[in-house]
C-alpha cells in the first residue's frame, strides 16, 4: 500500500535536498572562480609593489618578519631573482627552489611537492625577476572552509525541516484521515452524505463522488425495500381477507352472514388465483434466456379479439377495434405478445368500473390503446411499471404486476411500451412501440 | 365500542367489519388517508384499525397527524411487513400495537378491546358497577352472579355506560357509539334499549337524568 503522506515527504525531501546540493555546487563554483581571481590579482599586485621597492641590481637579503604558521595569514612568498640566475631575496617560508619556470605572467608549478600559482615580473633595466606565489593548496582550503561554513548549519537545520514537513502534511492530509474515520466508524446501513464542510477543494470531488455512490446505494436499497413491502401488502393482504372472511363464516350468527362470508371468500379466491398466475407469468419471463425466442408470424388484430374475448367485457365498457388491426401481422414471440396485449387490455378493463371506451388502434411506429379511466397521476407515471407498485388510482382487483409484465414483455420482443395520459380526455394512452411493425405490414 | 377500520382492500375491509361488529363494536371503515384524517377529525373512535399500505400515502402519516394534534385515540396499527423493524418504527411512531397480516380474528377483536379500554383508562377487562359485570371479550353480563341476556345493542349501551359510572351520557353520545354512517339512527332506539336494559337488569340500576342523558348508579 502506497502512502499518499510518506511518498510526498519523500518527494519534498529529496527535492529540498537536491535543491541545495545545487545551491552548494553552484556557490562551490562560482566562490572558487571568484577566490582565483580575487587572490590572483593579489599576486599580480604584490608582485608589481615588490618590484616597485626593488631599486635596483643588489640586494641584500631582507631579514623576514615571523608569521604564524597556521591561517590564512602567510599565504604570499615572495622571491628575488637576478637575471643571470642568482636568488637575490627571500620570504620567509618561501622556498629556495625557483616558484617558476615563466619569465612574465601567471604560471603554475610544484616546488617540493607543493602546488604554486606564481605571478612574474621581469625587469631587463633592474636586472631582477620577482616571483610571487601562493599554494594552491590554501585556496582549496580556503573554498572548503567556506561550503563546510554553508552546509554546516544546513546540515543542522535538515532534521528541522523534516520535521516541519512532515507535520505539514500530516495536517494538510487531515481532512482525508477524518473522512476515512467518519466513514470507517459507521455501520452498513449508514448512507448519509459526509458533511463536506471544512473539505479542502482538492478533495471535494472525491467526497462528491463518494456521496452521489451512497445516494445511488440508498436509492437502491429504497427501491428494493419498497418492492419487498408492496409484495408483502399484495400477497399477505388477500390471505388476511380470505382468513377474517372463513372466521366470519366459521362463527357466522345466521345463514345470510354465513354466505356472504363464503361468496367473499370466492372473490378473493379469484383474485388470488389472478395474482398467482401473474407471479407465474413474471417468474416465466424472468427466468427466460434474453436470446431470440422462437418467432412466427402473429395475426395482431385476431389474438386481440381472442384476448378480448377471454376477458369477459364488464357492463358498460365498449371496446372497439380499429380497421387497420385487420391482418395486421407481425413477426415476434406469440407468447411475449400476448402477455403484452393481454395486460395492457386488463388493465385498461379494470381502471373503468364506471365503464367507457376501450380502443386499440394501429399508430406511426406500433400499437396503442386508448382508455376513459382516470389515467395515471403524472409522478406516478415512472413507476407503474415496478413490480407491485399500485398508484393512488388503484383498482380493486389489480395486482401492480399487470404494467410490469407488460413491460417487460414488450421489452423481450423487442418493442417498448410508453404509458401517457389522454390529453384529449381523462384516460391512459398505452403504446406498444415496436421499430419493425411499419416494415412488416 | 366504536371502531375506524382504515383499509384499502375491500375483502379485508368487509371482513374487518363484519368480524368487529360480531364481537360487539360498531364499526366504520374508510380506505384512504384523506378519509381517514376527515374521520379522526370528525369523530370519535375508541379506537382505530389502521393499514400501513395505502392508495394516497401510508398509515404512519395518518398516525403522525393524530398524535400530532395531540389526540390519543387507541390505534392498531395492520400491516403486511410485520418484521421487528417495522413493529418498532410504528409503536415508536404513537401506535398502541402492531398486527401482522394475515392475523387471527378473535386475536384482533380482543387486542383492539384491549386498546380500547386502556384508552378509557382501565387495565381490567370485565367492567363492574355494583351487582352488575360486564365482559366485553365475551359479550356477557350478570347482575348477582346470575347471567342475563342482552342483545348486541343493549350490550353497546351499557357498555357506553359502564365505563364511566356515575358520569352522565348524552343520547346522542349513546347513539355514537351505537350506529356506524351507513346505519339509519332510529329516533327512540336509545330509549327503548334502556327500557329493555331496566327490565334485565335492574329498574334501579340505570338512572335518567332529564334533559341531559343517562347514567349508571354506582351502588354507593
Amino acid at each position: 500500500m502506497t502512502s499518499l503522506r510518506n511518498r510526498l515527504f519523500l518527494v519534498l525531501m529529496t527535492a529540498t535536498s537536491l535543491i541545495w546540493l545545487c545551491a552548494v555546487a553552484w556557490i562551490y563554483l562560482s566562490s572558487r572562480s571568484e577566490l582565483e581571481h580575487v587572490l590572483d590579482a593579489r599576486l599580480q599586485e604584490a608582485a608589481r609593489m615588490v618590484h616597485s621597492l626593488v631599486a635596483g641590481g643588489n640586494l641584500a637579503t631582507t631579514p623576514s618578519v615571523a608569521f604564524n604558521e597556521t591561517g590564512y595569514e602567510r599565504q604570499l612568498s615572495c622571491q628575488i631573482w637576478s637575471l643571470d640566475g642568482q636568488l637575490l631575496a627571500r620570504s620567509s617560508g618561501a622556498p629556495e627552489e625557483a616558484l617558476s619556470g615563466s619569465t612574465q605572467g601567471f604560471s603554475s608549478r610544484v616546488v617540493n611537492g607543493e602546488d604554486w600559482r606564481v605571478f612574474t615580473i621581469t625587469d631587463a633595466q633592474k636586472n631582477v625577476r620577482v616571483m610571487v606565489g601562493d599554494r594552491t593548496g590554501l585556496r582549496a582550503r580556503l573554498v572548503r572552509d567556506l561550503i563546510a561554513g554553508l552546509l554546516g548549519p544546513a546540515l543542522l537545520m535538515a532534521p528541522l525541516l523534516a520535521a516541519l514537513i512532515w507535520a505539514s502534511l500530516v495536517r494538510g492530509l487531515e481532512p482525508l484521515s477524518r473522512i476515512a474515520a467518519e466513514i470507517a466508524t459507521r455501520d452498513g446501513e449508514d448512507m448519509r452524505p459526509v458533511a463536506s464542510g471544512g473539505v479542502p477543494s482538492e478533495v471535494l470531488p472525491l467526497l462528491g463522488a463518494l456521496n452521489n455512490l451512497f445516494g445511488k446505494v440508498e436509492a437502491a436499497r429504497r427501491h428494493e425495500r419498497d418492492v419487498t413491502a408492496f409484495a408483502a401488502h399484495e400477497l399477505r393482504t388477500p390471505l388476511a381477507g380470505l382468513k377474517t372472511q372463513a372466521q366470519i363464516a366459521l362463527a357466522a350468527t345466521d345463514d345470510a352472514m354465513r354466505e356472504e362470508a363464503l361468496r367473499q371468500i370466492l372473490v378473493s379466491v379469484d383474485r388470488s388465483a389472478r395474482l398467482v398466475r401473474q407471479l407465474l407469468a413474471l417468474a416465466k419471463l424472468e427466468a427466460a434466456p434474453t436470446g431470440k425466442a422462437r418467432e412466427e408470424e402473429v395475426d395482431v388484430g385476431a389474438m386481440l379479439r381472442d384476448i378480448a374475448q377471454q376477458a369477459p367485457t364488464p357492463d358498460g365498457i365498449h371496446v372497439h377495434f380499429d380497421r387497420s388491426l385487420d391482418g395486421l401481422t407481425l413477426k415476434t414471440d406469440r407468447e411475449a405478445l400476448h402477455l403484452v396485449l393481454r395486460n395492457l387490455h386488463e388493465n385498461a378493463l379494470h381502471h373503468m368500473p364506471g365503464g367507457g371506451g376501450l380502443s386499440w388502434k394501429r399508430e406511426m411506429g406500433g400499437l396503442c390503446v386508448e382508455d376513459e379511466g382516470p389515467g395515471i397521476p403524472e409522478d406516478e407515471l415512472v413507476r407503474v411499471t415496478e413490480r407491485f407498485f399500485r398508484g393512488r388510482n388503484r383498482t380493486l382487483s389489480g395486482s401492480g404486476l399487470g404494467l410490469t409484465i407488460a413491460s417487460m414483455a414488450a421489452d423481450r420482443i423487442g418493442a417498448r411500451l410508453a404509458l401517457e395520459n389522454r390529453r384529449d380526455r381523462d384516460g391512459l394512452r398505452a403504446r406498444i412501440l415496436c421499430s419493425g411493425m411499419d416494415a412488416q405490414v | 365500542m366504536r371502531i375506524l377500520v382504515v383499509e384499502d382492500d375491500p375483502i379485508l375491509m368487509n371482513g374487518l367489519k363484519v368480524g368487529l361488529t360480531l364481537a360487539g363494536a360498531t364499526v366504520d371503515g374508510v380506505s384512504t388517508c384523506s378519509d381517514a384524517h376527515a374521520a379522526l377529525l370528525s369523530g370519535r373512535f375508541d379506537a382505530v384499525v389502521l393499514d400501513v399500505m395505502l392508495p394516497d400515502g401510508s398509515g404512519f402519516d395518518v398516525l403522525g397527524q393524530l398524535r400530532a394534534r395531540r389526540d390519543g385515540t387507541p390505534v392498531l396499527m395492520l400491516t403486511a411487513l410485520d418484521e421487528t423493524p417495522d413493529r418498532v418504527r410504528g409503536l415508536d411512531g404513537g401506535a398502541d400495537d402492531y398486527l401482522g397480516k394475515p392475523f387471527d380474528l378473535d386475536e384482533l377483536a380482543a387486542r383492539v378491546r384491549a386498546i380500547a379500554r386502556r384508552g378509557h383508562g382501565r387495565a381490567g377487562a370485565v367492567l363492574h358497577v355494583g351487582g352488575l359485570v360486564l365482559d366485553p371479550a365475551s359479550l356477557t353480563a350478570t347482575v348477582d352472579g346470575a347471567p342475563v341476556s342482552l342483545s348486541r345493542r343493549e350490550f353497546a349501551v351499557l357498555t357506553a355506560l359502564m365505563e364511566r359510572p356515575g358520569v352522565i351520557r348524552s343520547k346522542g353520545e349513546i347513539e355514537e357509539r351505537l350506529y356506524g354512517w351507513q346505519e339509519e339512527v332510529e329516533s327512540n332506539a336509545v330509549e327503548v334499549h334502556v327500557h329493555n336494559l331496566r327490565a334485565k337488569i335492574g329498574r334501579e340500576a340505570i338512572e335518567t337524568v332529564r334533559g341531559l342523558g343517562y347514567r349508571v348508579r354506582t351502588g354507593e
